[in-house]
């Protein structure tokens, strides 16, 4: 006990790295556990996603995909314009125009300043 | 009746007079005005204010009440935590004698006396987090593990100072960024220095935008730094479900002495998770987190006692605790620059400074400075990884140096 409350710098500095050994050990096991743990739930859903289709196509033929509006993709450049706001401008654009937003192609979003009117 | 003689005697019995009469009174004044800077930083600079604002009123109700020889009005008393404390006093150990003898402060002291305060927080600290970054992304916990190298230089270096073994464990700990396990080892190793310490931990948690940054720039090159990490995997709810217990069980057989702080964190983290216990999630995210900040808060506060704080220990806590958040960056840094290499430069090593604990602040920090190098960079989420792993990484260290130093 005296050892641990007096301790020697020698007897510390073998304390800490056999502390941040601990530390890595316990953590690296963690991950370990929290991968396989992963995985199997991974490989868990997949089999279920694969499972359901089959059982769905059973009754009726799946609707066919409907093909992707032209324009949807392509970048959008943002000036002055926090990504969340630009989203939530789109919607409105899309709701106020009743159209679906990928038929829509937003080219750029500016924020005009006030003192740019 | 003596109006003179009782006049004298309520001037005598004063607060005011007892600066000047007491044994050191003057120091109490400098802990008061002390107290007005912690409350100044916590009002006007918003530095951890839930916290910082309780530290302060405590700091300034004890050194306001408690005066050398005049203890019978005092809200905390230090000798009654001596004695409980001091194996050779007949009162070791004796909640009895504290209780019976005790100042408003004193009974608050006990919850941390006890380590239920630190262990209550852990519960709603487990029930307002997420560890779905944690669980999409499992190699962040490598991250905590590395930015708990401060911890054990800190340690090293307290040592070196001239702190014996368990007050060097207590100082390390500031290093791993986590108030309540700060709280909660110092509380069991060296109880004396929980004012400094908490004073420590809470400072430089809310210093963390100034702190890191800076060794952000130094550690990694500006290629690193603009690094677009992609978007994680999509976690399950029975994962999510399914980790509190395995973490506890796995982690509480490896360290026993984390089980309070590890099994409280997943037991709010379970509450929050499984879907069935809405309200016990609330009630631990919220009303509980809420009443035990002030208890905790303002009972810590009130062990900063004019003599015990103003020494010259206080002054190299300060800076070692400065020494180990830095240290403990550097080391999540460097581990992130290495990921970052056999990742293929795939991972953006400035989450790795979110490995010291600080939720959410760290992981914030990441995020700034990655969107400075990059406008297109979202590390939030990817550094909410490793700062979550921080949390479990820094209670194992304080289950190690408890086993180590606890006797």
């Amino acid at each position: 006990m005296t050892d641990l409350i007096n301790i020697s710098f020698g007897a510390a500095a073998l304390t800490a790295l056999l502390g941040y050994l601990v530390v890595f050990f316990g953590l690296v096991l963690l991950m370990v556990v929290v991968m396989i743990m992963g995985k199997i739930m991974v490989a868990q859903a997949a089999k279920a996603k694969t499972a359901a289709p089959a059982a769905a196509a059973e009754p009726a033929a799946p609707a066919p995909e409907a093909p992707a509006a032209p324009g949807s993709a392509g970048e959008l450049k943002l000036y002055d314009t926090d990504p969340k706001d630009a989203a939530m401008i789109m919607a409105i654009v899309a709701d106020t125009l009743g159209k679906p937003i990928n038929e829509l192609r937003f080219i750029s979003i500016k924020e005009v300043k006030e003192d740019e009117v | 009746m003596d109006i003179l003689g009782t006049l004298q005697k309520l001037a005598m019995e004063s607060g005011f007079a007892a600066f000047f009469v007491t044994d050191g009174g003057w120091k109490n004044l400098i802990m008061i005005i002390f107290a007005f800077v912690l409350l100044y930083l916590g009002i006007v600079k918003k530095f951890e204010p839930l916290l910082l604002c309780g530290i302060a009123f405590g700091c300034l109700l004890t050194n306001l009440s408690y005066f050398i020889g005049m203890g019978e009005n005092a809200l905390y008393h230090p000798e009654l935590w001596e004695a409980f404390l001091d194996e050779a006093s007949p009162y070791y150990h004796s909640y009895g004698h504290v209780m019976s003898n005790a100042g408003l402060l004193d009974f608050f002291y006990i919850g941390v006396k006890a380590g239920i305060y630190p262990s209550l927080i852990f519960l709603g600290v487990g029930a307002m987090t997420d560890f779905g970054p944690l669980l999409a992304n499992p190699k962040s916990l490598l991250l905590g593990a590395a930015a708990q190298l401060g911890v054990f230089v800190a340690f090293l270096g307290a040592v070196a100072l001239g702190f014996t073994g368990p007050e060097a464990a207590s100082i390390g700990i500031i290093g791993g960024a986590d108030g309540p396990t700060a709280i909660y080892l110092t509380t069991k190793l060296a109880p004396q220095l929980l004012g400094p310490i908490a004073i420590a931990a809470y400072s430089y948690m809310a210093l963390i935008p100034l702190i890191q940054p800076p060794l952000m720039k130094l550690c990694t090159t500006k290629e690193m730094r603009e690094v677009k990490m992609e978007q994680t995997r999509e976690v399950s709810k029975t994962e999510k479900i399914v980790f509190p217990i395995v973490v506890a069980t796995f982690v509480i057989l490896l360290l026993p002495s984390t089980a309070p702080l590890v099994g409280c964190l997943m037991l709010g983290n379970l509450f929050r998770e499984c879907g069935v216990t809405d309200r016990l999630s609330d009630t631990a995210q919220n009303a509980l987190m809420n009443i035990v900040t002030i208890f905790l808060a303002t009972s810590v506060g009130a062990t900063m006692v004019a003599q015990n704080f103003l020494t010259g220990n206080t002054i190299k806590i300060i800076i070692l605790g400065l020494c180990a958040f830095a240290i403990s960056t550097i080391g999540g840094l460097l581990i992130g620059v290495v990921m970052y290499y056999a990742s293929g430069k795939k991972i953006n090593p400035l989450i790795g400074s979110a490995g010291v604990s600080a939720v959410p602040m760290a992981a914030r920090v990441s995020q700034d400075v990655g969107r400075k190098y990059n406008k297109a960079n979202f590390l939030l989420m990817h550094a909410m990884g490793p700062n979550v792993a921080g949390v479990i990484g820094s209670a194992i260290a304080a289950g190690f140096l408890l086993s180590v130093f606890g006797g």
